[in-house]
């Protein structure tokens, strides 16, 4: 207990009344404008307490004066945002693709609206811009799996590609190796064959010898000639655009084994206004048909 | 007479028994009320028990310290809400303990990362975050891959979670391991799993049929998160406080 509060001689300071083996120690006090303001915040502090919710009772809570509510206040927010883009969001939705890329605003508008949805939910699969990795389908391109016109781009980003969604895109292709419907060489020869539809390296022998395996096996969704048919989402396989790989073991690979990439439905997670802009980024990105 | 704190200073008892009684007084204002104010807890349905396999992933994901980088809890703000989806409830959170809100973002929020990418995004992002996303500074979990899950006790794991609170029936317990095999499989009969758990993603989720893997596991957790409650369903007076 501080017994011996004394004035030092050489500051004028009193002391705190302790004392070790003769050390003593000043009570320098705070300055007052430190105290003061201190003392104000402890009387904000009671003020923030009658404002807002603070004070936990039995079954309830004290709610203050202003009657603040978190989630109201967030539903508010996105209700004046909402309001703010209203005017924009409005007309893109009955708009046409060609009005919304004639109006330079709404343009602008809807592709910046685009670009922001597709950051934050495509890009972890499509990469920025759209330009795709493997088993991920590059967007900027004019190879399409699906249709790259508005309307089945838009479909697509709806109901997904095998996802949950019941009318989701859908085209289970054979896994002709692992199920045993093709014998390995028949394989590799109608291998041989697809290489040759696109010009690569290929086996001339053995892609004569593939292609009755294609015509019989192949041609009712990849087409004559490979052209591809986007209303099956089978893929062109006249064109060097490869999603697995066009080299002769990945080719193999995909007949033996079948592919199916799986892209989840946005109908339930992105608005309307939001699925139509994306279309228009996507679209717009460089291979919209 | 003048109170004098030597009787707390000179006495380690008293000492010690004043601590306790202010803490417990802090720790009675801010608990017990939790327990008894109606609202704490929003009124939505569809929140269940992790079905066996997701409880495994959830295992692995507080193992390997996914929550020291990756929160789960979206906060009630506009930029949040329009990122990630609807505001986390506590409700979403009943059956987690313990929960996974995490307190630092270094990578994104994953409450709502169910159904937002592939399967196979998912193992491709595992084994190498930046063969997918290039920026990324997370590290790479191929191992899990690899390491086959350890299920010998998943019927202590359903347990233990009922002693403190999750509803785990007899019948689920009992159940457990074929209710995780079935989900990994999806050429099994799921019809009592998806009964027992709805919701519930089925799937050979590594890609590899022949093994049962921590990916597996963790995968089905992360399909889950935040997909439970429907909330196209759900009234702002659910939710109000």
């Amino acid at each position: 207990m501080p017994t011996k509060i004394e004035k030092d001689s050489v500051t004028g300071t009193e002391t705190t009344g302790h004392e070790w083996d003769g050390i003593k120690e000043l009570n320098t006090p705070l300055p007052k404008w430190w105290i003061y303001t201190f003392y104000v915040t402890i009387a904000a502090s009671l003020v923030y307490y009658v404002l807002y919710p603070s004070i936990p009772l039995v079954s309830s809570y004290t709610k203050g004066l202003l009657g603040y509510d978190q989630r109201e206040d967030v539903a508010r927010s996105i209700e004046v945002a909402q309001a703010q883009q209203a005017p924009m969001v409005s007309r893109i939705r009955t708009a046409t693709l060609e009005q919304i890329r004639a109006d330079g605003a709404l343009n602008a508008f809807a592709m910046t609206g685009g670009r922001i949805a597709f950051n934050n939910n495509c890009a972890g699969c499509h990469q920025a811009g759209g330009a795709g990795a493997k088993g991920y389908p590059n967007l900027a391109d004019d190879d399409w799996l699906w249709g790259g016109a508005p309307d089945a781009i838009s479909g697509t980003i709806r109901h997904g590609v095998r996802s949950a969604d019941p009318d989701t895109r859908q085209n289970p292709m054979p896994r002709f190796g692992l199920d045993g419907m093709l014998k390995r060489s028949e394989i590799e020869d109608a291998a041989d064959y697809v290489l040759s539809l696109s010009g690569a390296k290929h086996n001339e022998a053995a892609a004569k010898r593939g292609e009755p395996i294609y015509a019989e096996q192949c041609v009712a969704c990849h087409g004559e000639k490979g052209i591809g048919n986007p209303e099956l989402g089978a893929p062109r396989l006249n064109d060097p655009i490869w999603l697995y790989g066009g080299d002769r073991a990945s080719v193999i690979e995909s007949i033996s084994n079948s592919r199916a990439g799986m892209m989840p439905a946005w109908a339930g997670r992105l608005d309307d206004a939001t699925i139509k802009m994306l279309t228009l980024y996507v679209h717009g990105l460089g291979g919209g048909q | 007479m003048r109170f004098s704190h030597a009787i707390f200073e000179k006495n380690a008892v008293m000492l010690t028994a004043a601590v306790l009684l202010t803490v417990a007084v802090g720790g009675l204002v801010e608990i017990v009320p939790l327990f008894t104010i109606e609202t704490t807890i929003e009124r939505v349905s569809g929140v269940r028990p992790y079905s066996p396999l997701e409880l495994m992933g959830r295992n692995i994901y507080v193992r390997e310290g996914c929550y020291l980088c990756h929160s789960q809890q979206i906060r009630p703000m506009r930029d949040e809400v329009e990122r990630y989806g609807p505001y986390s409830l506590a409700a979403e959170s009943i059956y987690d303990h313990p929960f996974q809100w995490g307190s630092k973002r270094t990578g994104p929020d994953l409450a709502r990362v169910g159904g937002r990418y592939s399967n196979e995004w998912h193992v491709l992002h595992m084994v190498d975050p930046r063969a997918v996303v290039p920026e990324s500074i997370m590290p790479s979990y191929p191992f899990l891959a690899d390491r086959k899950l350890e299920t010998k006790a998943i019927e202590k794991h359903l347990k233990a979670n009922r002693v403190v609170g999750v509803p785990y029936s007899d019948e689920m317990i009992a159940e457990a391991r074929a209710d995780l095999e079935a989900q990994a499989n999806p050429q099994s009969d799921t019809e009592a799993l998806m009964k027992r758990y709805p919701k519930a993603v089925v799937a050979d989720f590594d890609g590899n049929p022949a093994k049962l893997t921590e990916m597996d596991a963790l995968i089905a957790y992360l399909q889950v998160l935040g997909t439970m409650v429907d909330f196209t369903e759900v009234k702002p007076a659910d939710v109000k406080q």
